[in-house]
């Protein structure tokens, strides 16, 4: 057969980007559970002495200004990321999806009342509120999580909210009723998983967002606290001494990119993945040809 | 306007899906295109306007007028289309511009290939509604296509393809998403146009009573290939191929028989 | 003959979206005091254009639309169309529907046997799922490797057996068409009627169809409904009402359908 059977995850891995994301992203995850563990130097020692060591064999990514290892803050600023962009992935996805659900599937006054909410939300500038929270109680990772969690909960509403409502009224959806199906079972079965292409996307942006966000803040001192590793304060850090060592601000930069773009390509990744049309030969066909004005059926 | 088309191949993603098509349309002639879903019918009309979409290569000659469009270049395909050619398709929704008037797109060729100014649009979009039974002309143009119904916006669509009055329309299956009543008066109205203007036309449908209706001539085709091809009151009454047969047998099974005695 | 789904004064109004403030809205008959009955072991056709309501007649009929006004009762006992899904069940036991278009009427992200086997699923019927679904998949012609594929690949014929498959797997009384075939081809047409058909007489179904198109009605069914713009206009059984139409639209209807010269 055409590979129709083929699970998603095999599907995934045998597409080039779906396979990037899928390495950056589990990276990602072994780096941050090593460093829970063990990174190779207590990332708050600092070694006055050995301070701007370039890359070597002691320091495999040099030291910063305090002589503490480059690579060791790294990896357990990994962690933050790593909760960061779950925190705020768990929170979105709550958020997005039951605004969505509300928007679409209520009475009309909610229905429409929602609809308003949500676009009056996704108009707040979410990092400025961020930064604005921070200044008044202090910076923290709460904050920025909490609040990159809502805001972009709020856009995955914003988008999902349409799909929600154009699947509601699919034929097959009024079947499945027709068939005997509560408005419950019609959710799990056949409204969630038609709008899970477009959720996909939108939480694995959500997430890279989140990441980028944290830094972000955490480089101008409105996310973790300075005391904390992580990538955006070590960038602020490093920045300043960018005469001295130039190089090092790769390292954080690096690592930001590498993420963003990991969770992005996972994400377009399984949403190719899980969708059935993409997996077969005729699939692709007919999806080509209709892009033709009534030609085939 | 003459149409000839000589061994025309389509291909998409290295499938023929038009196969060696040979046929020709004389001035004035009404010729029907029927076929099932997939024969490539759709496809031929796209070909003849150079419409076809990407991915599908099309080789071999039609000749409109003596000129090849195969090939041609969009500058020349942008001239003849609207011009020389109309198209009309099924579905009159699709077919218009939801976020304009309908007396703006019925003068749209005219002001793109005339160069027409707004007074002179204005009369073209009345005289089009009006050389298609649109009710009201002068109020009806300033109206938005949700604002009509499915015939009359199929109306519409057939004042746009002939808005220039170009010696070839194209139909592609113009009536399928109508009610039949209103399938009846645009047939009629088709039939009616194209005889007063001397027009060649080219109606694509897959249903053989709608054909028996406004062609006069016919080519049956099934897989890209055409099977049979002859005057339609041949086709109806001694029809040679399996594959018309087989569409003369199904159509009688599903169509409504006035005289049909008791059986139930 | 007793009645085996009945509808009386059926009517159902909609609102049109308000287009000024304050402005009242207007008010969309959709369909206006129907009454429909259909007998066990009969066929009845609904005839009608876009805009007659025959549509909504059916969604009212069987529990998928709340009416404005009217009853609807299934073998004398009264549906109430606000009910739970589950207080609902003991109706969706009965009937199985099929829709318009084949493109939309499946779940495009399940496998067609899950989509056959959710009636049963639904309706928590027991026995084995899977060769229940083998079955009815061989009792529309469809091979039986299909149920492990998904909707996309097959075609619009193909889609309305799989559909026909689903309407039936739970071995309903009544089986409703809302304009299965026109969406398909003519030979598609009539291999999916020869299939009702057979299905019809095999399983003592009885069936209600709504149909534009009058061969489709001619070749199934046993009496018809004219309706037009949410009314009843005409009613009795289909030979009498094709070839003597009393009510004029039915004679304007009849007149502009396309037929074929005779052999």
């Amino acid at each position: 057969m055409s590979g129709s059977r083929a699970a998603w995850w095999r599907r995934l891995l045998s597409d080039p980007a779906g396979v990037t994301g899928v390495v950056i992203v589990l990276a990602l995850l072994a780096v941050a559970a090593l460093a829970t563990f063990w990174t190779p130097y207590d990332p708050q020692t600092a070694d006055v002495a050995g301070r701007w060591a370039g890359p070597g064999a002691a320091h495999l990514l040099g030291t910063d200004a305090t002589g503490r290892d480059i690579l060791s803050i790294l990896m357990a600023g990994s962690r933050t990321t790593v909760a960061v962009a779950i925190g705020a992935g768990v929170i979105a996805t709550t958020v997005g999806l039951s605004l969505a659900a509300l928007g679409a599937l209520t009475h009309r006054w909610v229905r429409e009342s929602v609809a308003v909410l949500i676009d009056m939300l996704v108009a707040f500038p979410v990092l400025l509120i961020a930064m604005m929270i921070s200044a008044v109680w202090g910076g923290s990772l709460a904050v920025v999580v909490w609040s990159v969690g809502i805001g972009f909960g709020v856009n995955i509403a914003r988008v999902s909210r349409p799909e929600l409502r154009r699947v509601l009224h699919s034929d097959f959806v009024v079947a499945a009723r027709a068939s005997g199906l509560s408005g419950w079972q019609n959710l799990t079965r056949h409204l969630l998983p038609n709008v899970a292409p477009v959720f996909i996307v939108q939480l694995s942006w959500s997430m890279a967002v989140a990441v980028l966000a944290e830094a972000g803040l955490s480089y101008l001192g409105f996310g973790a606290p300075v005391t904390d590793p992580s990538w955006g304060v070590l960038l602020s850090q490093l920045q300043q001494y960018l005469t001295v060592y130039p190089l090092s601000v790769l390292w954080p930069g690096l690592a930001i990119t590498a993420t963003v773009l990991g969770f992005n390509l996972l994400g377009d990744g399984l949403r190719d993945a899980t969708d059935p049309t993409l997996r077969t030969r005729g699939g692709s066909a007919r999806r080509a040809r209709t892009h033709l004005p009534e030609v085939v059926a | 306007m003459s149409l000839e088309v000589t061994d025309l191949v389509i291909e998409i993603d290295g499938v023929r899906v038009v196969d060696g098509l040979s046929f020709r349309v004389a001035d004035g002639e009404r010729l029907g295109i029927i076929g099932e879903s997939g024969s490539g019918k759709s496809l031929t009309a796209l070909a003849i306007l150079g419409l076809l979409p990407e991915g599908a290569a099309a080789s071999g000659s039609i000749l409109l007028n003596d000129r090849e469009v195969i090939g041609a270049t969009e500058r020349e395909l942008a001239r003849i289309r609207g011009d020389e050619v109309g198209i009309v398709f099924q579905e009159p929704q699709t077919a218009l511009n939801p976020i304009r008037t309908v007396g703006r797109q019925i003068a749209e060729a005219p002001r793109i290939h005339r160069g027409l100014g707004r007074a002179a649009r204005r009369e073209v979009a009345v005289a089009g509604a009006r050389r298609v039974g649109l009710p009201e002309p002068e109020r009806i143009i300033d109206r938005y296509p949700h604002q009509l119904s499915g015939g009359q916006r199929q109306r519409v669509a057939i004042a746009m393809a002939l808005a220039l009055d170009p010696g070839l329309l194209i139909a592609d299956e113009p009536t399928t998403a109508l009610d039949v009543t209103i399938q009846a008066e645009i047939l009629d109205l088709l039939r009616a146009l194209v005889t007063d203007a001397g027009m060649s036309l080219v109606f694509i449908t897959h249903d053989l009573a709608v054909l028996a209706q406004i062609a006069t001539h016919a080519v049956v085709m099934e897989s890209g290939r055409i099977v049979e091809q002859g005057p339609v009151a041949t086709l109806l009454t001694a029809p040679r191929s399996p594959a018309t047969q087989g569409l003369l047998r199904d159509a009688r099974a599903t169509l409504w028989r006035p005289d049909e005695k008791e059986e139930r | 003959m007793t009645a085996l789904l009945s509808g009386r004064g059926l009517s159902r109004t909609y609102r049109a979206p308000r287009t000024a403030h304050l402005a009242p809205r207007a008010l969309t008959h959709a369909l206006d005091g129907v009454d429909i009955d259909v007998h066990e072991g009969e066929s009845l056709g609904i005839i009608g254009e876009s805009g007659s309501g025959k549509s909504t007649l059916i969604r009212l009929l069987l529990a998928l639309d709340i009416p404005t006004a009217g009853t609807v009762s299934f073998e004398g006992r009264q549906v109430d169309p606000a009910a739970s899904a589950r207080r609902l069940h003991w109706l969706r036991r009965q009937t199985g529907i099929v829709f318009q278009d084949p493109y939309a009427s499946l779940d495009p992200r399940m496998r067609v046997g899950r989509i056959v086997a959710e009636p049963l699923w639904a309706l928590g019927i027991p026995g084995d799922r899977e060769a229940r679904v083998a079955e009815v998949l061989a009792d529309v012609d469809l091979p039986a490797d299909a149920a492990g594929r998904y909707p996309h690949e097959f075609s619009g014929g193909q889609r309305q057996r799989i559909a026909l498959a689903r309407a039936l797997v739970h071995g309903p009384r009544l089986l409703v068409g809302d304009e299965p075939l026109s969406a398909l081809d003519v030979t598609v047409r009539a291999q999916i009627i020869g299939l009702i058909d057979r299905l019809r007489s095999r399983n003592g179904l009885s069936l209600l169809m709504v149909s534009h198109d009058i061969g489709v009605v001619q070749a199934l069914c046993d009496r018809v409904i004219v309706l037009k713009d949410g009314r009843s206009v005409e009613e009795g059984p289909t030979s009498r009402v094709l070839r003597h139409p009393s009510a004029a639209y039915t004679q304007r209807l009849l007149a502009a359908v396309p037929t074929l010269p005779e052999a």
